[in-house]
């Protein structure tokens, strides 16, 4: 739910505070600044840019559990709020599990569409964790590639979903 | 040979950025900061054709924050073209960085430079610009006409055949053994035309440009064709060569849009003015409008047919639009002929007749396909409508006219890519397999048995489509590489060849790795750097596999030969006895030496040397990769809309170096065909300005909106080829087009002849032909 933390800008600049990655940030935003623009000035350069409109999905990340387009967020709305971007969902020492499938599967080509692409795949996978092909599409209706006619990608993500059943079915082990 | 010996080629060899791509690393062209970097922008002209008769840059200026608003009265009056293409280029030379005339509305007018990019937003605002307005034209047809308003009026542009008819390029050929049409039992001729098409790679185009320790201009920029992007801005900035290095990161996808110089000389002349480091990021609406499109094309085209099924006489004449300037006006309007008149054997005459012309239009350039695109469009719904005139089956037609094994063409020695081409025959062909494949898959003909009879608004329909393309541009095409070994048996592997998301760094990876008897992870890549990479054309024509893979090939041959003459040393053995296999280098008799006891000899302890090789490679052939295409349909006649039920797309690209990416290749390459058939077009008002430029106007497929598409390599060994490689990239987008439009006619008996196929049109021809719905 939105919470009424209100902030004041000075000298058109706020300080926001909120979780990146799972780790606290203290960010200074312009007045006007969008979400994927303030991420990206501050290091996250994994959030990309492709149209800046709302129509491609390569600056989607995972705001308070819902992915959204970082270029229509204005950036104070993160305000006290947490957020995931393909940076913390895992690293080339430590990659996650749908970042592994897209490798394999041959889903990244040039990959500038991958972080928002494995990001709505992971906000899928985390609600239906057996995703049928259609619902798989549905979910990455929103991530426009022109490389992979999305062909791999969607072998990816369900080769994820079965990897992920896995992982969960060790951890539950007693 | 075969493939069944080899241990990394041939091989679904992860590609080795994706793991990094896949993370989010900051691996692109903007995705690294540059202290005091300056914001560029540019003035876009509002005018399709004007004159600029006063530009008053001095509220710009004092605008806070700016630090440099550039107009053509700043920069040196070099005509060149952005083509990033051989030298000398075949394009015209007929742009300037910035003008004193704009031809499109979309055209550069100036350009600022300043500390944010509002303060940029604001300078461009307080540009004071005063236009004459000239008349324009936005057909090709009315711009070749006597009276036309002549878009290259300058006196200083170089090679333009006919400026005053606003031709950029022209090139005509005839191959005559008698009357035409003689022999012809039927004559057929329509129109085919294409339209204004966007190649929307993710990534819009991005040029930083910033200064190394001694003041040299490096460009880090999102390009195909870095060294090409050294010599051109060199040119036309009038520095050396020498001053200047390019360096091509990861990049977001090109599709040809890259090929071009298209940001790096404005991003150079602002960081040479400001002594800052520059960033120019077109957004999304610049990448629709500023950079390049496919041509726009009309293919006429007449051939006459037997009732044998012998095609007796051809007739191709194209005319495609290359909007303002005439970047590849020349080599895509002659690909439309040189990669489809071959194809089918003609008995008779062949006739080409190509002219590229100016309007006042966004500029064309290379797209994927690169005129071969348009030609099949038009080549392929012939087949169909001449196999319908003989009553023959439109495979069996096919089948008995492509070129075979060993079969050569007049065509291949006339025209080649800007000039006259080179001879040769076909030394390696899948087609046959292809097309059976396809057939098989898509259960051809108990289909078209099933859908003889149908009732109801939905209508299903079968439609094929076979083609080719080539492999790089014989004897013009050059690549080269360099392999040097370190202490652990690893090896570096700079290569100027451009990576641009197709996965070329793995490929060739994999061709040096099967030389020198490695896993592709011994295989460091780096790839491209115009100071530390030796030379290559770039990621285009359908080079990078034949050409660079071969470059690659020789250079791991050398190095390899160095090895085993220090391993012959070390093992007291003769080198003809040696190989290298599983990271050593191993005797007949089976005696072995680790590449990390070579390399460490050869560092430290003897006859001390860096084993390190570098080759060339450049072709005398180009051999096509080809590729049988077929497609299910269902029309909904009600609503005119196509959808597809099913694509199979069976290739034959020699070796698959790696089936995967190949295979990745092709189902982008049809899906990008399949968006140009059912939806894609670049709208324009009356006066030339663009009006859907974005996204969710100019629509691209979407996962939701993908049809099943099902991409089957056909292997086969192409002699001159890296392992029996021949190209993948490009072949794939021209299937859709004329397939659908196939089964279009197949289902309904409507064709068409202009895409895309919307339902609007489809609606439209069938009310045309008084298409009844039987009740």
């Amino acid at each position: 739910m939105q919470k009424n933390n209100l902030i004041e800008a000075k000298n058109g600049v706020f300080e926001i505070t909120l979780t990146i990655n799972g780790e606290n940030r203290a960010l200074s935003v312009k007045t006007g600044e969008f979400l994927l623009d303030a991420l990206r000035r501050h290091g996250w350069k994994g959030t990309k840019k492709g149209c800046d409109t709302g129509d491609c999905g390569s600056c989607a990340v995972i705001l308070n559990g819902l992915p959204v387009l970082g270029c229509l967020v204005p950036a104070v709305a993160a305000h006290e709020g947490e957020i995931t971007t393909i940076e913390g969902l895992g690293t080339v020492r430590n990659p996650h599990p749908i970042q592994e499938a897209f490798v394999e599967a041959g889903a990244v080509q040039c990959g500038f569409c991958v972080p928002g692409m494995i990001l709505s795949s992971k906000h899928l996978l985390d609600r239906t964790p057996n995703p049928s092909g259609a619902q798989i599409r549905k979910a990455l209706d929103g991530n426009l590639c022109r490389c992979t006619g999305y062909v791999k990608q969607i072998q990816a993500v369900k080769m994820a979903a079965k990897r992920l059943k896995k992982t969960v079915a060790i951890s539950r082990r007693p | 040979m075969e493939t069944k010996n080899l241990k990394v080629v041939n091989q679904p060899v992860v590609k080795m950025d994706a793991l990094g791509l896949a993370c989010g690393e900051p691996a692109f062209t903007d995705d690294v900061e540059f202290k005091g970097l300056l914001c560029g922008k540019i003035l876009w002209s509002p005018h399709a054709h004007a004159r600029i008769k006063k530009i008053d840059t001095s509220a710009a200026l004092k605008v806070p924050g700016v630090k440099a608003v550039l107009t053509y009265k700043d920069l040196p009056r070099v005509p060149h073209t952005t083509a990033g293409q051989g030298y000398p280029e075949p394009s015209p030379y007929d742009t300037y960085t910035l003008d004193n005339k704009v031809r499109f509305v979309g055209d550069r007018v100036a350009a600022v430079a300043a500390e944010t990019p509002e303060a940029a937003q604001e300078a461009l605002s307080k540009i004071k610009v005063e236009y004459e307005l000239l008349p324009a034209v936005f057909d090709t047809f009315e711009a070749m006409k006597d009276g036309a308003p002549v878009i290259h009026d300058e006196e200083d542009s170089k090679n333009i055949p006919d400026a005053k008819r606003n031709i950029a390029a022209k090139f005509d050929f005839e191959v005559k053994n008698g009357e035409w049409f003689k022999e012809a039992d039927f004559v057929l001729e329509h129109s085919y035309k294409m339209p204004y098409l966007q190649h929307c790679a993710i990534e819009p185009h991005v040029t930083i440009a910033s200064f190394d320790n001694f003041g040299r201009l490096v460009l880090r920029t999102s390009t195909q064709v870095p060294f090409h992007v050294r010599r051109i801005v060199a040119q036309a900035l009038k520095i050396p060569v020498k001053k200047i290095r390019v360096i091509k990161p990861r990049i977001g996808g090109g599709f040809g849009s890259k090929q071009e110089v298209l940001l790096e000389d404005i991003t150079a002349a602002l960081a040479l003015k400001t002594g800052r480091p520059v960033k120019i990021e077109y957004n999304r609406r610049e990448t629709f409008v500023s950079s390049r499109t496919r041509h726009p094309s009309t293919v006429r085209l007449k051939a006459g047919v037997k009732k044998d099924g012998t095609i007796t006489d051809a007739e191709m004449e194209i005319t495609l639009n290359t909007g303002a300037y005439g970047s590849h006006a020349l080599t895509v309007m002659m690909c439309a002929g040189s990669h489809t008149l071959p194809f089918y054997k003609v008995k008779n005459n062949i006739r080409f007749i190509g002219r590229s012309v100016y309007t006042n239009m966004p500029v064309s350039g290379a797209y994927r396909g690169y005129g071969a695109t348009q030609g099949f469009f038009a080549w392929e719904c012939l087949m169909d409508l001449m196999a319908g005139k003989i009553g023959m089956d439109p495979v069996e037609f096919r089948r008995m006219n492509y070129i075979k094994l060993g079969e050569g063409s007049p065509v291949f020695k006339a025209m080649g890519e800007g000039r006259e081409g080179v001879e040769q025959t076909i030394t390696s062909i899948g087609l046959p397999a292809a097309i059976e494949k396809g057939l098989k898959e898509i259960n051809w003909y108990a289909k078209a048995e099933k859908y003889k009879n149908q009732s109801g608004p939905l209508r299903r329909g079968l439609g094929m489509a076979c083609m080719m393309q080539g492999s790089g541009i014989p004897e013009v095409d050059m690549a080269s590489a360099t392999i040097k070994m370190n202490e652990d048996g690893s090896f570096n592997l700079l290569i100027g060849a451009a990576d641009l998301g197709t996965g070329s760094d793995t490929i060739l990876a994999q061709i040096a790795a099967e030389v020198l008897g490695v896993k592709t992870d011994d295989i460091i890549v780096y790839s491209s750097d115009t100071d530390l990479t030796p030379f290559d054309v770039g990621a285009y024509a359908s080079s990078t596999t034949f050409i660079s893979g071969g470059a690659v090939k020789k250079t791991a041959e050398k190095a390899r030969e160095m090895i085993i003459e220090v391993a012959a040393k070390i093992m007291g053995e003769k080198k003809e006895n040696l190989r290298l296999e599983g990271g050593k280098a191993v005797s007949a008799a089976g005696a072995s030496c680790s590449l990390s006891e070579v390399a460490n000899t050869s560092l430290y302890y003897y006859d001390q040397h860096q084993i390190t090789a570098s080759a060339s490679h450049f072709a005398h052939t180009s051999p096509p990769p080809f590729q049988a295409n077929f497609v299910e349909i269902e029309v909904d006649t009600e609503t005119g809309k196509i959808k597809i039920l099913d694509y199979v797309s069976c290739v034959d690209c020699g070796t698959a170096i790696n089936p995967q990416l190949a295979e990745g290749q092709n189902d982008g390459a049809v899906l990008n065909g399949i968006g140009h058939t059912l939806a894609e077009e670049m709208e324009f008002s009356a006066n030339g300005t663009p009006l859907n430029a974005s996204f969710r106007r100019y629509k691209i497929f979407s996962a939701a909106d993908t049809p099943p598409i099902r991409t089957f390599i056909i292997p086969t060994w192409e002699p001159n080829g890296p392992f029996g490689a021949k190209s993948v990239s490009e072949i794939g987008i021209n299937g859709p087009l004329p397939a659908v439009a196939n089964a279009l006619a197949n289902a309904t008996g409507i064709r068409l002849f202009e895409a895309p196929f919307t339902p609007e049109k489809v609606l439209a021809a069938l009310k045309k032909a008084n298409w009844i719905l039987p009740r």
